[in-house]
C-alpha cells in the first residue's frame, strides 16, 4: 500500500516534478461534493451574506447545523459551498494571512484586499484546484456594499448580488429578475446600486432559500444571514424546511 | 524613563541588492506569492496529469471567456469585446471585463479560462511595472507581449487555456500581438479571438479599411462583436469598444446587446420593411422602444444612422 499525503506540496519546477516520489493512482478522486448554497446582496450601506446550514454526502445529510459563512475580518464575510474539506481548509489558510496582514499593517484587511488575495489564494492551485465555491460580501473603503464572486481557479468579479453552489441554477434567475440593474460595462456609467432597502433585501433572501429547498435536495435545514452595515454585524437565522 | 526607540531605517538610502535577494524579498514583502520569474503551484501526485486536469475541468467547470477583436488602422488600434462568462451551458456572468487595463498604454484581452486570463495579465501588469522601475521606460508593446509569451510557453501542456490580444502604444507606434497559451506570439494588424472570432472577422474583414475614422472604426469593431453575439451562443452581454491612440487607450463605448440589436438587425427592416418582401403588416418590425425615441428626439439624429457609418 502507497502512502502519500493528498495535499503535495510541490513546487512547480519541473526538475521535481519528474523526480522520484510517490505517485497516486491514475482513478484516485480527490473531491466530494457535500451540497449546500451560498448567497450575498450588497446595498448602497449594507451587504448580506446568507447560507443554508445543511452539509449532505451522496444522499445523506451529515449534519443540519453546518455554518458557511465566516466572518474573515471585521469588513469580510466569505461564504463557500462545494466540498467542505478544502473550504475548511482555504478558510483556515485565509485566516492566518489575515493575521498576518493585521500584524503588518496594524490595520484589519479591507474586503477588497481580502478579495484579490482569494483570488491569488485560489489560482495557486490551478492545477489541483479547491473545489469550493465561494462568496466574499462585505463593506469597501467607502462603506458600500460589495459582493465578489470565484470560480474554483480564482477568476473574480465584484458584482451587487451573487449566489454559488447547488442553489445556484434556481436562485440566480430570481435576483436577476428582481435586482439586475444596468451593466457596469456600459458608457455614459449608470449607477448601479440594489434598489432594495436593508429589510427588503432579508426578506427576499429568506424567500430564495425556501423557494430553494422546495426543489434542491442539498437545500435546507436553517438558512443564516450575516447583517453587515455601519453598526457591525448581526446575525439571522431561519428554519426551512428538513425534508 | 521610557526610550522611545525610532526605526529611521525607511529613511536610509536603499542598499543594492543582489538580483536574487531583491526577487526574493519582493516575492515575500510585496508580491504575496506572486513571483514574475517562478510560481509556486502545488502539483497533484499523480500517473497520468493530463487525465487529472480533463476530471478537474468536469468538476469544477472554470469559467470560460469568449469574443473579442482588435484591429490597426491609420489613427490607432481599436479593441472590441462582449462580456459573457460561461460554465458549460450555464451563463456564469453577463458582465465580466474582458479588456484587462495593464496601464494606461497598454491592454489585454481575454479568451479561454477567466482565471487564467485574469492571473496571468495581472502578473504581466506586475513585470511591466518592475520593468518600468528597472529601466525607467515604459516596456514596449514588444516586450509585454514577449514576457506573457515566455510566461505562458513555460506552462506549455498543463492545460492552461489562454487567447489574449497586448495592444497598446509606443515609440515605435501602435503594436497589436496575438498570444495564446500554445505558446504562439504573432504581430499582426487584425486579430480576433474566441468561440465568436469566425463570425466577428467576416464582418471586421467585410468592412475595414485603413483610413477609417476613428468613430467609423469604432462602429466596426462594435458591429462585428455584436454579429458575433447574435450567432455565437457563448458570446453576449455587454459590447465594450477601446481605442488605443498615442496617448494612451480610451474607452469608447460599452453598450448592452439587446439595444444593439435595434441598431444593426434586421438592419433595414424597420427603414424599409417592403424591401423584406412586404409592408408592415406581413413582418415582423419591432416597436421603437421608449429609450430609442428620446434618443432620436434629443440627438435629432446626429450620426447614429447605421447607414452612414457603414463603410
Amino acid at each position: 500500500m502507497e502512502t502519500y499525503d493528498a495535499v503535495g506540496e510541490n513546487n512547480f519546477n519541473p526538475s521535481s516534478y519528474h523526480g522520484n516520489h510517490t505517485k497516486q493512482h491514475a482513478t484516485w478522486s480527490p473531491y466530494d461534493n457535500n451540497g449546500g448554497t451560498v448567497m450575498a446582496v450588497a446595498g448602497e450601506d449594507y451587504v448580506i451574506c446568507a447560507a443554508d446550514t445543511r452539509m449532505s454526502t451522496g444522499y445523506s445529510i451529515m449534519t443540519r447545523q453546518y455554518t458557511k459563512v465566516d466572518e474573515m475580518s471585521p469588513k469580510t464575510l466569505m461564504a463557500s459551498a462545494g466540498f467542505m474539506a478544502d473550504a475548511a481548509t482555504l478558510k483556515k489558510l485565509l485566516k492566518g494571512r489575515c493575521d498576518q496582514y493585521q500584524f503588518a499593517n496594524n490595520k484589519p484587511i479591507g474586503c477588497v484586499a481580502f478579495a484579490q488575495m482569494l483570488s491569488n489564494t485560489l489560482y495557486m492551485r490551478r492545477f489541483f484546484p479547491y473545489y469550493a465555491f465561494n462568496i466574499v460580501a462585505g463593506l469597501d473603503a467607502e462603506g458600500k456594499g460589495a459582493v465578489f464572486t470565484y470560480d474554483a481557479v480564482g477568476s473574480y468579479e465584484r458584482t451587487n448580488y451573487s449566489c454559488q453552489g447547488s442553489g445556484q441554477q434556481l436562485i440566480m434567475p430570481v435576483l436577476d429578475n428582481q435586482l439586475k440593474t444596468v451593466s457596469p460595462l456600459v458608457l455614459p456609467a449608470v449607477s448601479s446600486a440594489t434598489p432594495l432597502s436593508e429589510e427588503e433585501a432579508i426578506d427576499l433572501i429568506k424567500d430564495c432559500f425556501a423557494t430553494a429547498g422546495e426543489r434542491d435536495i442539498y437545500t435546507g435545514d436553517a438558512v443564516e444571514l450575516f447583517v453587515m452595515n455601519k453598526d457591525g454585524i448581526r446575525k439571522e437565522t431561519m428554519p426551512l424546511k428538513t425534508d | 524613563m521610557t526610550s522611545l526607540n525610532l526605526d529611521f531605517s525607511v529613511l536610509d538610502r536603499p542598499v543594492r541588492k543582489e538580483a536574487d535577494e531583491l526577487t526574493s524579498t519582493l516575492e515575500n514583502d510585496v508580491l504575496c506569492g506572486i513571483n514574475t520569474h517562478d510560481q509556486y503551484f502545488t502539483i497533484p501526485r499523480v500517473e497520468d496529469f493530463s487525465r487529472f486536469q480533463k476530471d478537474v475541468v468536469e468538476h469544477v467547470k472554470p469559467q470560460h471567456g469568449t469574443t473579442t477583436l482588435g484591429f490597426i488602422f491609420e489613427h490607432g488600434i481599436i479593441i472590441a469585446v462582449d462580456s459573457r462568462a460561461s460554465q458549460g451551458p450555464y451563463i456564469s456572468s453577463q458582465t465580466v471585463k474582458k479588456v484587462i487595463e495593464i496601464n494606461p498604454f497598454l491592454l489585454g484581452t481575454m479568451a479561454g479560462g477567466a482565471a487564467d486570463c485574469q492571473f496571468w495579465q495581472r502578473n504581466l501588469g506586475i513585470q511591466c511595472r518592475l520593468h518600468e522601475l528597472e529601466t525607467g521606460k515604459r516596456i514596449t508593446v514588444t516586450g509585454a507581449s514577449k514576457l506573457l509569451a515566455n510566461t505562458l510557453y513555460g506552462y506549455r501542456g498543463r492545460g492552461l487555456s489562454m487567447g489574449t490580444m497586448v495592444a497598446g502604444w509606443d515609440t515605435t507606434g501602435p503594436g497589436l500581438f496575438y498570444v495564446d497559451s500554445d505558446g504562439t506570439r504573432l504581430k499582426g494588424k487584425r486579430f480576433s479571438v474566441g468561440s465568436g472570432s469566425l463570425f466577428a472577422y467576416g464582418v471586421l474583414d467585410q468592412g475595414f479599411r485603413h483610413d477609417l475614422s476613428i468613430k467609423e472604426a469604432a462602429e466596426l469593431g462594435r458591429r462585428a462583436i455584436y454579429h458575433a453575439t447574435f450567432r455565437d451562443a457563448f458570446s453576449g452581454g455587454t459590447v465594450s469598444v477601446y481605442h488605443v491612440g498615442p496617448d494612451g487607450w480610451t474607452k469608447m463605448s460599452g453598450t448592452d446587446v439587446g439595444e444593439l440589436h435595434y441598431e444593426y438587425y434586421p438592419a433595414d427592416a424597420v427603414e424599409n420593411p417592403e424591401r423584406h418582401g412586404g409592408g408592415e403588416g406581413d413582418i415582423f418590425v419591432p416597436k421603437k422602444r421608449e429609450h430609442e425615441q428620446n434618443r432620436e428626439d434629443g440627438e435629432k439624429k446626429k450620426d447614429s444612422s447605421p447607414e452612414a457609418m457603414e463603410t
